[in-house]
């Protein structure tokens, strides 16, 4: 008896791991552009919204293969985060942060009511389901693996660019002294505009492993928006590092919690250990 | 080499610089002094273009800068070492030099070299980030950066501040192998003494306006400067 117990414990370890994996990736595009930029994106989840329906409609609608569909999306949703910079935050990029969160929140309502008009309310879905896996007498969802690995993939590709590239570097310069970039050369907003287009690409990629588990909807954003959102709060937000260990303890909650309780209370843990953290480290775990 | 005819320049509706006109050959090292708030960091931002300058003409090698954004002014071949050295701290110190050479990718390995052959000291702490080195080594790191860029002129902008006298002792002796080197070097101090024993002219610059020039000997020797600043 205690050996299944046991088993399924760590089956739900696993799980946890797995979902880290990726909520670690969802939280990364908005850790970037808020390091560099300063600005929170609240439409990020809405960004990935638009580049499920990419995945959606480019896969099923005009038969793309899934692979070239998704890649598409990626550049879609690269796109829009570039579109979203030059049109929306550009203007407000030394207003009140409070002007700044209420512009991205009006992109937020206006993408979810855009969709709602263009694709209609009905729940989509690729039709395009993924065996689970068997591991002895644990079972895991292969979409979960999946996104695991291109989550894990899509940190590490990024860690690379970031620390290995000019470019890269000149990303986390700029967020560490704006006003001199242009000593060292570098035209501070066309950085920006590269680390937003960025922040999309993240975005897009996300949004394509969330397709293979989810329905596509015009409101699927404010489902993992927020969950997005606290999980940069509780790494310390701009720090990218920060976030991806706090996916992690968050997944491990929601995994562990839902595997000793119900799914809905390894939530309700989950913000619980959210609010405690933030009466004792207001800027986050790793934030300063 | 550079040249600066009538510039002014402030920031906002405050004025900083008046009519500033000054010259710099090829091979000079030459000094802007004059006390705190005398308008020298104006001068130095105006000429990178980090500030557009209100009236004036700027003249490098022979090109206007005018029209130049000041990312742009770079490739042209002016370093700035800003005030405040102004490193990326988080950086480590070597990544700190790449983005010195930003612009001009193709040379990084044999300036790298250059640089760590002038400032061995660098090389040991080429890992840390440069938040963490001491205040000596974050002005030898930021010169570094900006001769990573391979400039023509060297816009040195109070390279003793906030240093301890010893180590003050040794930029002094580093800003002077630079010049020895033929590198073009404009440098705005306050360190009026020292600065001196290093320039081969200089320019005295009081509440923005240029009140005086000659060589360091006969700048050294002008009775205002000795009784003003260096308390003879």
């Amino acid at each position: 008896m205690s050996d299944i117990f046991d088993i399924y414990l760590l089956e739900g370890v696993l799980n946890g791991l797995l979902l880290g994996g990726l909520l670690a990736l969802l939280s990364l595009g908005l850790n970037l552009v808020f390091g560099v930029i300063d600005v929170v994106w609240i439409c990020y989840a809405e960004l990935i919204m638009c580049g499920m329906y990419a995945v959606y409609y480019l896969h099923v609608q005009y038969h793309w293969p899934l692979l070239l569909a998704m890649l598409a999306a990626i550049g879609v949703v690269a796109v829009l985060g570039w579109l979203l910079h030059q049109l929306v935050i550009r203007p407000v990029l030394h207003a009140e942060p409070i002007n700044q969160l209420l512009v991205t929140g009006g992109v937020l309502f206006f993408l979810q009511a855009a969709a709602t008009l263009a694709f209609g309310i009905e729940f989509k879905n690729l039709g395009v389901t993924l065996p689970s896996v068997r591991l002895g007498e644990m079972s895991f969802s292969a979409a979960r693996l999946v996104a695991f690995g291109a989550a894990l993939g899509g940190v590490i590709a990024l860690y690379l660019f970031l620390t290995r590239t000019y470019l890269g570097t000149a990303i986390r310069a700029i967020s560490q002294d704006r006003s001199i970039m242009p000593l060292m050369g570098v035209d501070p907003a066309r950085i920006f505009a590269i680390t937003s287009a960025l922040g999309g690409a993240l975005a897009g990629l996300a949004a394509c492993l969330l397709v293979l588990q989810y329905d596509i909807h015009p409101a699927i954003g404010l489902s993992f928006g927020p969950i997005t959102f606290l999980i940069c709060v509780l790494g310390g937000l701009g720090n990218m590092l920060g976030g991806f260990i706090a996916a992690f303890i968050f997944a491990q909650f929601i995994a562990v919690g839902g595997f000793f309780f119900a799914v809905e209370w390894g939530y309700v843990i989950a913000f619980i250990f959210f609010i405690a953290v933030m009466f004792w480290r207001p800027r986050g775990i790793l934030g300063k | 080499m550079l040249r600066v005819a009538e510039l002014s320049a402030g920031y906002g509706g405050f004025q900083a610089l008046f009519d500033a006109t000054l010259e710099v050959n090829a091979g000079e090292a030459v000094a802007v002094i004059g006390p705190n708030g005398a308008g020298k960091t104006t001068l130095l931002r105006a000429i990178s273009k980090l500030i557009e300058p209100s009236r004036g003409t700027l003249t490098f090698a022979g090109q206007s800068l005018a029209s130049l954004p000041a990312h742009a002014v770079v490739a042209r071949g002016i370093a700035h070492v800003p005030e405040n050295r102004r490193l990326f701290p988080r950086l480590t110190a070597e990544e700190n030099l790449r983005m010195g050479a930003y612009t001009s990718r193709g040379a990084y390995t044999e300036r790298l070299a250059q640089v760590y052959a002038l400032f061995p000291r660098l090389k040991e702490r080429r890992d840390q980030p440069a938040g963490t080195l001491s205040g000596g080594e974050q002005q030898m790191c930021a010169i570094a950066r900006a001769l990573m860029s391979g400039p023509k002129l060297l816009l040195l902008d109070e390279p003793s501040a906030g240093l301890a006298p010893v180590v003050v002792q040794s930029i002094f002796e580093l800003v002077r192998r630079i010049c020895a080197e033929g590198y073009t070097v404009l440098i705005v101090e306050q360190n009026i003494r020292q600065v001196l024993k290093v320039v081969n002219r200089a320019y005295l610059l009081d509440t923005g306006r240029i009140v005086r020039s000659g060589s360091a000997a006969e700048l050294m020797a002008a009775p205002e400067i000795q009784k003003a600043y260096l308390g003879l």
